[in-house]
């Protein structure tokens, strides 16, 4: 059946007994069992529900901008609603949805899988994480929900400490206990990788998903502390009135800039580089054929993190920076834009010659692929010093990383969430539904952003309630594809939840996939694994001459 | 409804940046194809179900990897070394350009032109003449855009940014704030308008300023005391103003900076904070005492007693 | 071949595992320390270089024998810390024990010492806003708040680590530690030599700086 076959290693663990409860059934049904419980993979299903109900917020808030900025006067609500909106939309899907979205759902549930483990290194300190993170979000919705905040999710100063009348100190704090749960789930992740890793599974047999959540765990331990302080100084300063931003002591408000784009700029990768660990480990999958390129592909994640921690400047080219400093970001933008260049040509060099199956997973993927490359090559536009000023701070950067967060990540998180599914649920998804879905998101999309490049390059402004007329058509198709999105998103969340009841059962490996995870039944056991596997082979040992029948056929 | 696709181009930078935008986009188009086309061909012809030669292939890696590896790189070398040219350009400010002085405000923009006249979200300027803007902000950071000019700068409290255009078009363009300030964002909004030179010398005299910017920094200068130090034969030593700007000052730790404007701000506002070698802290500071705009206007009056054009160092 | 032991956690295969996951854990949550106290280390140093004498001038306020006392305190409960540490590998509970809570008086009059600062440079305005000792330069304001920050943040690691120290000190008590298992107070020996280093730092930067003048 599989090429990774393991081998039982039976002189050093007890015999299992005979059929193993899954990870739902060991335990029981109770609250407590699932709200006091260590398993990575009920973590995981947590932060699910957590996400979700995140994502839903700051969707509502989108589509009330969108449907705001169908008409150009700003008639539907106040500026100080909108300032509100859009910055509840911007601080809740960068912290409690797109940030913790891969990582902490599909990477808690996989990593262990992966490297055949047992569970994480640090299973309390996992549940300690998802309840920080819940703790965040609680003051995040209360923020919200007692007046708001209007500063944007980037509180540049010394707007969000001397002049805004919101809520930005529980906003901050929220966000603060939320980066511990980060720093504590990439701290997990790093300490799994390197200890816990099954015999055999050296690091080059790793598959490319732990490479990228390897190198997703470094930025989130590295950078997020940096953010932790810099939003303590921001509160300090707004409660105490006296701080070190503040240009009426003497402080310097660009020294926040700095400070809070040494996080965020490493942050927009956390929001990519697991998307990219999905792509690698569906592409092979699904043509059938090794990937192209192993070392290349795992390496250039570890330099987009490394390279990452260079390039917070260039969101900073119009701040009165150095010119000189603006030379060096922006040549280190070019460098960091290499590596995605090359897991893009390798995952198109893998399917040459392979056997493509065009599943859901594998349509989210190849969607991935292209509006990445969108995004990314507009990254190029963008590092470009002399067009960047024109189009800092327009809605073409919000095209850009739209593209990238939700082009790239979102449908990142779909294809693996499709892909792992039948393994932590134990159920298939309709098949004709789901790729319906990849293809309503991926035209949903397209309407949505591309339409914002352009009135980006016309020049209008992001953050504007209301705008000048010439820039309405524009607008107008935008909101249209937002709610073909809307629609887009909907679908798996409804067929996802009835797949939980209605669902076919699913085989251990309903995608005859390599890898670990594969290994055990669906849903797994409580502790992943009968007998602790043995890694012999390279991973991805795919062969294409062979027709396999995948589950959907 | 309009479906435009460029802004108006209203200077030789516009034209530039639009050069720049275009040589890029071509780029993308060619890497879009170079993916795409393969990409497309590859899960037409493999797709299960189709026969197809499937045999793996022992294809030289390293050499595939280094290929896309470096080409795409020194591409993007070119393009970085394009786009830092036309940034040096747009980010220095030419000499003996019209110096016009902006200080933004939640949520408008004032501007003072050096023959006195004052305007809030407009900006009147002579066509093809190098335009100045020394801008700064009295509460938070906001940013001066012109898309049709291609241009935009951070407006920042507590220092002096700048920017700069030659105006190519007669005409009115829009004018943006490109930094989210708060409520009213959106409405911080206003409008270049660019006017032949006889006009604008017609509507600078229909202003009737009754004093240039030099002469009520001058009049500031006065009121304030400062004349009480700084000039010719006082009691107390002060640094002599004359011909100051634009000059070197030795510091008393032995740095030397330039007097520029950021330099005279920060004297009059923190004097403790760089001392003239040779003299001691006797200045009181202004702190609070005077606005952003009049010190815009006794900067001019400093500038008026003799300038040289500041020599950019490092 | 691993032997089952209570200490040991199901996710891991043996002690050796065990151990070296915990310490890898730890050095990657003081890497994360470095890099939050690292934000402010760096906002010091930009305004220090910004405004030398402003924060010379303030800096000739803050109390140097509470701080040189201090630094005695603290590293000399570093030294205790390793007597510990050694008293646990050798798998001798009591001077363990006597070592441990040596260490957390120490930390005690540390924070004791830290008081009595606290309360004098309140007495003498130096905390920044609107009663800010008139006679200091406005940007002294910003050597006063990274002071208050900093040496507060590290207070509040040092209440932390004296917190870890009488847990460890009650699993001693309990007679959980022995020579093959005493990872946990290695792992917080750890914990306590970092917040050690800090307050030398901070010792150098708030304390020594410009005393010439």
């Amino acid at each position: 059946m599989n090429a990774t076959l393991p081998q039982t290693n039976t002189s050093e663990i007890p015999a299992p007994p005979r059929r193993l409860l899954t990870y739902f059934e060991e335990g029981g049904h109770t609250l407590g069992s699932w709200l006091l419980t260590t398993d990575h993979k009920r973590i995981g299903i947590l932060y699910l529900y957590s996400i979700v109900f995140f994502f839903t917020i700051a969707a509502i808030a989108a589509a009330l901008m969108r449907m705001e900025l169908v008409t150009p006067s700003g008639d539907m609500v106040t500026s100080e609603t909108y300032n509100k909106l859009f910055t509840i939309h911007g601080a809740t899907m960068v912290w409690f949805f797109l940030i913790p979205s891969i990582p902490s759902v599909l990477g808690n549930f996989v990593v262990p899988l992966m490297i055949g483990a047992r569970d994480l290194a640090f299973p309390r300190l996992n549940l300690l994480s998802w309840y920080l993170f819940n703790l965040g979000g609680l003051l995040a919705i209360y923020s919200i929900a007692f007046g708001g905040v209007d500063t944007g999710w980037t509180f540049y100063e010394p707007y969000s400490s001397a002049f805004s009348n919101t809520h930005v100190v529980t906003m901050v704090a929220g966000i603060f206990i939320a980066g511990f749960s980060s720093i504590l789930t990439g701290l997990n992740f790093i300490v799994s990788i390197h200890t816990l890793r099954a015999p055999g599974m050296t690091w080059f047999k790793l598959p490319l998903f732990l490479w990228s959540t390897y190198a997703t765990s470094i930025i989130l331990v590295l950078a997020t502390p940096v953010l932790a302080m810099t939003l303590v100084l921001v509160a300090a300063e707004k409660i105490w009135g006296v701080g070190i931003f503040d240009p009426r002591l003497g402080g310097d408000p660009v020294l926040f800039q700095h400070m809070f784009w040494f996080y965020s700029h490493p942050a927009v990768y956390i929001m990519i580089l697991p998307g990219m660990g999905v792509v690698s480990e569906v592409i092979p999958c699904f043509s059938r054929k090794p990937i192209f390129g192993y070392h290349f592909v795992a390496f250039s994640s570890v330099a987009i993190a490394l390279l990452g921690f260079f390039v917070w400047g260039h969101h900073m080219f119009v701040s009165s920076q150095s010119v000189y400093s603006a030379l060096v970001f922006s040549m280190a933008s070019y460098l960091v834009a290499v590596p995605s260049a090359i897991k893009v040509f390798n995952w198109t060099m893998t399917l040459y010659r392979g056997r493509i199956y065009l599943d859901t997973p594998m349509l989210y993927a190849l969607g991935f692929i292209g509006l990445f490359m969108m995004g990314g090559l507009t990254g190029l536009f963008l590092a470009a010093l002399g067009f960047n000023v024109h189009v800092h701070g327009t809605y073409f950067v919000v095209a850009h990383f739209h593209y990238i967060m939700v082009g790239g990540m979102v449908t990142g998180f779909l294809a693996g969430l499709h892909y792992w599914w039948p393994k932590i649920t134990g159920r298939l998804y309709p098949e004709s539904l789901g790729r319906l879905a990849a293809l309503i998101i991926f035209i949903g999309f397209n309407i949505t952003f591309f339409p914002q490049y352009v009135v980006g390059y016309l020049g209008m402004p992001r953050r504007y309630h209301a705008y000048a007329p010439e820039f309405q058509l524009y607008n107008v198709m935008s909101s249209a594809g937002a709610s073909i999105l809307g629609v887009g998103y909907l679908l798996p969340l409804i067929y996802l939840i009835w797949s939980l009841k209605h669902g076919k059962k699913a085989p251990p490996n309903p995608w005859k996939a390599t890898g670990l995870e594969w290994q055990t039944p669906s849903p797994p056991p409580k502790h992943n694994f009968a007998q602790t596997p043995i890694v012999t082979q390279e991973p991805y040992q795919y062969s294409p001459e062979i027709e396999e029948e995948l589950v959907h056929g | 409804m309009t479906f435009p696709i460029l802004p108006e181009q209203a200077s030789k930078v516009a034209e530039q940046t639009d050069n720049l935008y275009w040589g890029l986009l071509c780029i993308s188009a060619a890497v879009c194809l170079i993916v795409f086309v393969p990409m497309a061909c590859f899960l037409f012809k493999y797709r299960n179900g189709k026969p197809a030669d499937r045999t793996p292939l022992h294809l030289p890696e390293l050499k595939i990897e280094l290929t896309w590896t470096l080409v795409p790189l020194l591409i993007f070398m070119c393009f970085y070394v394009w786009g830092a040219q036309n940034y040096f350009q747009v980010e220095r400010p030419p000499p003996n350009a019209l110096n016009i002085d902006v200080v933004g405000k939640q949520w408008m923009w004032k501007v003072q032109h050096p023959e006195g006249n004052r305007e809030i979200d407009e900006l009147h300027v002579p066509l093809g003449r190098m335009v100045k803007l020394t801008m700064t902000s009295e509460d938070v950071i906001h940013d001066l855009y012109l898309p049709a000019f291609r241009i935009k700068q951070d407006v920042v409290p507590g220092r002096y940014t700048t920017e700069w255009f030659k105006a190519a078009k007669l005409g009115s363009y829009h004018l943006f704030c490109s930094e989210y300030c708060g409520t009213s964002h959106s409405l911080m909004v206003g409008h270049v308008i660019v006017l032949t030179p006889a006009e604008y010398q017609a509507w600078l005299t229909k202003g009737q300023p009754g004093s240039t910017l030099a002469q009520s920094g001058e009049n500031l200068f006065r009121e304030l005391g400062c004349s009480g130090c700084h000039v010719g034969k006082s009691v107390v030593r002060a640094p002599p103003l004359e011909g100051l700007f634009g000059k070197p000052v030795p510091l008393s730790d032995r740095e030397v900076v330039t007097a520029d404007e950021g330099y005279l701000r920060d004297s009059i506002l923190y004097p403790a904070k760089q001392i003239v070698a040779g003299y001691t802290n006797d200045m009181p500071s202004f702190r609070g005492k005077v606005s952003e705009e009049e010190l815009l206007q006794i900067i001019a009056y400093i500038k008026s007693l003799g300038s040289q054009t500041p020599v950019r160092e490092q | 071949m691993a032997e089952a032991h209570e200490s040991l956690a199901e996710q891991f295969d043996d002690m050796p595992q065990q151990l070296e996951a915990s310490t890898l854990g730890m050095w990657t949550f003081l890497a994360t320390e470095i890099l939050f106290f690292g934000a402010l280390f760096l906002s010091y140093i930009i305004y220090r270089h910004t405004y030398p004498e402003a924060f010379a001038e303030a800096g000739r306020q803050v109390k140097i024998l509470h701080g040189t006392v201090n630094t005695a305190l603290l590293l000399t409960s570093s030294l205790t810390m390793s007597f510990a540490i050694h008293a646990a590998q050798k798998g001798r509970n009591r001077p363990l024990l006597g070592f441990l809570f040596l260490t957390m008086f120490l930390g005690c009059c540390f924070l004791a010492v830290k008081g009595l600062e606290y309360k004098s440079d309140i007495d003498e305005h130096l905390v920044p806003g609107a009663h800010f000792a008139h006679e200091l330069p406005v940007q002294g304001q910003i050597f006063w708040f990274l002071y208050w920050l900093m040496t507060g943040v590290h207070s509040l690691h040092l209440v932390a680590g004296i917190g870890v120290l009488a847990v460890i000190a009650w699993l001693a008590w309990r007679r959980r530690f022995s020579e093959r298992y005493h990872n946990p107070v290695i792992i917080s020996g750890l914990y306590w030599h970092f917040v050690d280093v800090i307050w030398v730092w901070l010792y150098a930067l708030f304390y020594l700086i410009n005393r010439h003048a």
